[in-house]
């Protein structure tokens, strides 16, 4: 018994540790609140309890027990559930929105962090039970550091350049990088988005980051994050200044334009660099065969 | 975003010229001063957005 309470405690130890790193709290603002940090924490605790009583019922042996682990999984997705309503409610409010696909990802990345977490106890615990405290120690710093490489998801720094770009008015239409972007009547607004706005043109780098960048909702996801970032002049009754983001239809490179509180290209680089890669939008033609032959025909020499 | 669907709607149309346009709340400015002030009005009543048409018909939409 002695030993079985040293193991739960350090199997819970340890996955509450990683949920607690887990949570983060950056230009997302989310969770931003003192309770969104207690819900998080308190599941996490739960997750982390669930998965490290499992290692003392297999050496029990207690087979059976090992089923409530499907009541975690029932648990989880319930969080994933939550999260996706909540977002999804606050979403109607935002005015550059975050889109679907990002709140999705969002919402999933809650439900894995749990499942970390779990996985994290249950490693520390089974070492602690097998293996001795000091392994049950290197066990928990090793997933620690499994789970932080494997939250860290990828950006669009990554997979394309990013370089501003001028804005200019052909007639009324708003144009960037040889892109038109939108038709702009007020002479003033033109006026405002010249001397104020800021565009950047995104260049993707091969085919697969050209089809990511082709998703809605990623392109939804670079303009959301430019705009917390920067801040942006838009209103509810002057969408003339929301941020918009257009594809040069040959090259399939973006163009952001927006016109931000904080006028300085290379923090509206930065900022675009910075943007989630959104699991749902990320495609890769180049791995099957199709898209490799399609890529040659179409470029015979060039990287792209 | 303004996002290209069928939801786009044409408010209203501002002209000098009524035989420019049909089939819309039609308002008639007597210069292209008046025109855009009628027209940055609107946009601001109706939540909507200026377009040039550029033959001397602004248009406002909702996105």
């Amino acid at each position: 018994m002695e030993g079985h309470l040293a193991t739960i405690g350090f199997g819970t130890a340890a996955g509450t540790l990683a949920r607690l790193l887990m949570l983060r709290n950056d230009y997302r603002q989310y969770p931003g609140y003192p309770h969104g940090y207690v819900i998080h924490l308190s599941l996490g605790f739960i997750a982390a309890a669930l998965g490290a009583v499992a290692v003392p019922a297999i050496a029990e042996p207690d087979f059976t027990a090992v089923t409530f682990l499907a009541l975690a999984a029932q648990q989880f997705r319930e969080v994933r559930n939550m999260e996706r309503k909540t977002l999804e409610k606050l979403e109607e409010l935002e005015l550059v929105k975050r889109g679907p696909d990002y709140i999705e990802g969002m919402a999933r990345t809650f439900e894995a962090r749990n499942y970390l977490a779990m996985g994290t106890a249950l490693a520390v615990a089974a070492a602690c039970q097998w293996a001795g405290r000091e392994w049950a120690a290197a066990a928990a710093f090793i997933s620690l550091l499994a789970s932080w490489r494997l939250m860290a998801g990828r950006t669009v720094g990554a997979i394309c350049d990013v370089v501003p770009v001028p804005l200019e008015f052909r007639g009324a239409v708003l144009t960037a990088a040889g892109v038109a972007l939108v038709n702009v009547g007020a002479p003033e607004m033109r006026e405002k988005i010249l001397r104020e706005g800021l565009a950047v043109c995104l260049k993707p780098r091969d085919a697969d980051a050209r089809a990511t960048l082709d998703d809605l909702g990623q392109r939804m996801a670079v303009a959301h994050t430019a705009a917390v970032i920067l801040g942006t002049k838009n209103e509810i009754d002057l969408p003339e200044l929301t941020p918009v983001v257009r594809k040069n239809i040959d090259t399939g490179e973006l163009v952001l334009a927006i016109v931000p509180f904080v006028r300085d290209p290379e923090a509206l680089v930065a900022a675009v660099r910075r943007a989630p890669i959104l699991e749902s939008a990320r495609s890769r033609p180049l791995r099957t065969g199709a898209g490799r032959a399609a890529r040659r025909r179409r470029y015979p020499r060039g990287m792209v | 975003m303004p996002q290209v669907n069928i939801n786009n709607l044409i408010l209203a149309a501002v002209v000098r010229d009524t035989g420019l346009a049909a089939g819309v709340p039609l308002f008639l400015a007597r210069n292209a001063e008046e025109q855009q002030k009628i027209a940055a009005y609107l946009a601001r009543i109706l939540n909507g957005m200026v377009h040039d048409l550029e033959n001397g018909v602004l248009i406002v939409v909702r996105h």
